[in-house]
């Protein structure tokens, strides 16, 4: 099967975590979801919608300082921002491989690009970009792995 | 009791003699700020390269300094979380490598408590037993949160930010203003002269009353920053001029939104809490406006302010070997330094279900 690509649009950052939660039911353990969209478009929202949804009770920071983050819930998370990393090198040295290939829980990576090159094929992509003038309003892409 | 005390969780590496957890005799700290500065933050490959480098020459420095012999310490305590594991961890094998070679103990320091400890390095402060119950307020780029310590090694959790911490907020604002790094000082500086009230930006949870997150903290008492910042963001895309035009006064409203609502939020906490004595640790402590909304909140509340000496709020190794003392004087121990966890919490936080 192909890889497949929605397009959903959210009016709230209620209504993104939302979508976020309807997600999480879908994910399998060990998906690894990539995050894309600039600072501010609500890439930390969409993670507490997730994490919520999976059972965590703890308020879910951004994880700028460590970088990595680990949540236990009814099914485990791992929020990971590489926003501040340089490459592959950088992000293994943290440890990343052990999220992206032997993490028994959702993954999810902000700034996912930065290590591009070494994300499996396997990964769920969620695209998130402001629309129109108010300041919640998303266009949220979906793109689902093939298989 | 002399403590050898070793930091390197994020990029600073710092060693740092201290005598019964209070007495500073050295304090020697290599800050790589100028390294980041290009990237508008902490890389940590750069960090940890430079760890390597600087840990013989900071640890050495340490020790002349406070004209010590290597042989007359009591034991060294290292940093083993919360922080970046490849920062960490180079602190975590030159502790135990010097340890080995002296024959003492290495003990493990969580790197809040350092900060919390970091209080009791001003020579004017109380004793640990006598500053308690004392209200914390720990503000630095990675952790923003309230604490009420009952005494050396007990804590309770009274809130946290439920998305970014302060210094993150001050860090990315900084950014979308075109200031540089690290965002706390040029904030500051930028804020200078400016209007605080020229925008009213948004205090995030302001409204939040009776309301308690999913692990049971009362949201009054947690902080919100992510709303500011996109707050600011499209302040900018609707009034692009105004980077230009209002600069000092974009900076002083964003910086007035910050130490208010973390002003404001200790203020609940003041208030639900038999904490007579307030405390403010980490590096956005250093905020002069902060600092004197602080002094007017403890006015105010007839409660004793303790601030921690400006060279103490940054990370430092003084605070490190502080926070070791203490413990080991009050004769609750310290933990031996085994492995480095990134998210070492002060206080459980998933204790009721995770």
């Amino acid at each position: 099967m192909e890889r497949t690509t929605e397009r959903l649009e959210t009016n709230s950052a209620a209504e993104t975590q939302a979508l976020a939660a309807r997600l999480a039911a879908e994910l399998p353990d060990g998906a690894v979801l990539c995050l894309h969209g600039e600072l501010g478009a609500g890439k930390t929202c969409f993670v507490q919608g997730l994490a919520k949804a999976l059972g965590v009770r703890r308020p879910v920071g951004s994880p700028t300082f460590t970088l990595i983050n680990e949540y236990k819930g009814q099914r485990a998370l791992a929020h990971v921002d590489l926003y501040r990393v340089r490459g592959a090198g950088d992000a293994f040295g943290l440890g990343l491989e052990d999220y992206l290939f032997r993490f028994g829980g959702i993954v999810a990576i902000e700034w996912a690009e930065r290590v591009a090159e070494s994300l499996p094929e396997t990964c769920w992509h969620v695209r998130l970009e402001a629309r129109g003038a108010g300041e919640q309003a998303r266009t949220v892409t979906i793109e689902r792995p093939a298989g | 009791m002399l403590v050898l005390g070793i930091e390197s969780s994020c990029d600073e590496t710092a060693a740092a003699v201290v005598r019964d957890g209070r007495a500073v005799l050295s304090s020697a700290v290599n800050s790589q700020i100028a390294s980041h500065r290009p990237y508008g933050g902490v890389v940590p490959e750069i960090a940890s390269r430079e760890h390597v480098g600087s840990f013989p020459v900071v640890a050495a420095e340490a020790i002349a300094q406070a004209k010590v012999a290597w042989n007359d310490l009591d034991a060294v305590a290292v940093t083993h979380g919360p922080g970046l594991v490849s920062s960490l961890l180079i602190g975590l094998s030159g502790a135990r490598a010097l340890g080995q070679t002296l024959g003492k103990p290495v003990w493990g320091v969580n790197h809040l408590e350092a900060h919390l400890a970091g209080t009791f390095l001003d020579p004017a402060a109380p004793p640990p037993a006598e500053a308690c119950p004392l209200l914390v307020l720990m503000v630095s780029g990675g952790h923003s949160c309230l604490v009420e310590m009952l005494g050396v090694g007990d804590y309770r959790l009274l809130g946290t930010t439920l998305d970014d911490a302060a210094g993150e907020c001050l860090d990315k604002g900084a950014n979308l203003l075109g200031l540089g790094y690290p965002g706390g000082p040029v904030i500051e500086r930028a804020a200078q002269g400016g209007d605080s009230a020229f925008v009213k930006f948004p205090r995030g949870m302001e409204h939040a009353r009776n309301r308690k997150t999913d692990n049971g903290l009362e949201i009054e008492m947690c902080f919100s920053f992510s709303g500011l910042k996109t707050a600011l963001l499209y302040h900018l895309k609707n009034h692009p001029a105004d980077r230009e035009q209002h600069l000092a006064d974009l900076a002083a409203s964003y910086q007035e939104a910050v130490m208010d609502s973390l002003a404001q939020r200790a203020e609940r906490a003041l208030k639900v809490t038999a904490a007579r004595t307030l405390a403010c640790v980490g590096g956005v402590a250093k905020n002069a406006s902060l600092r004197a909304k602080l002094e007017d909140l403890a006015r105010r509340h007839q409660a004793r302010l303790l601030l921690t000496p400006l060279a103490y709020c940054t990370d430092n190794a003084a605070m490190v070997a502080a926070a070791a003392g203490l413990r080991a004087l009050a004769g609750i121990g310290n933990p031996p330094a085994v492995e480095a966890d990134p998210s070492l919490p002060l206080v459980e936080e998933d204790s009721a279900a995770g």
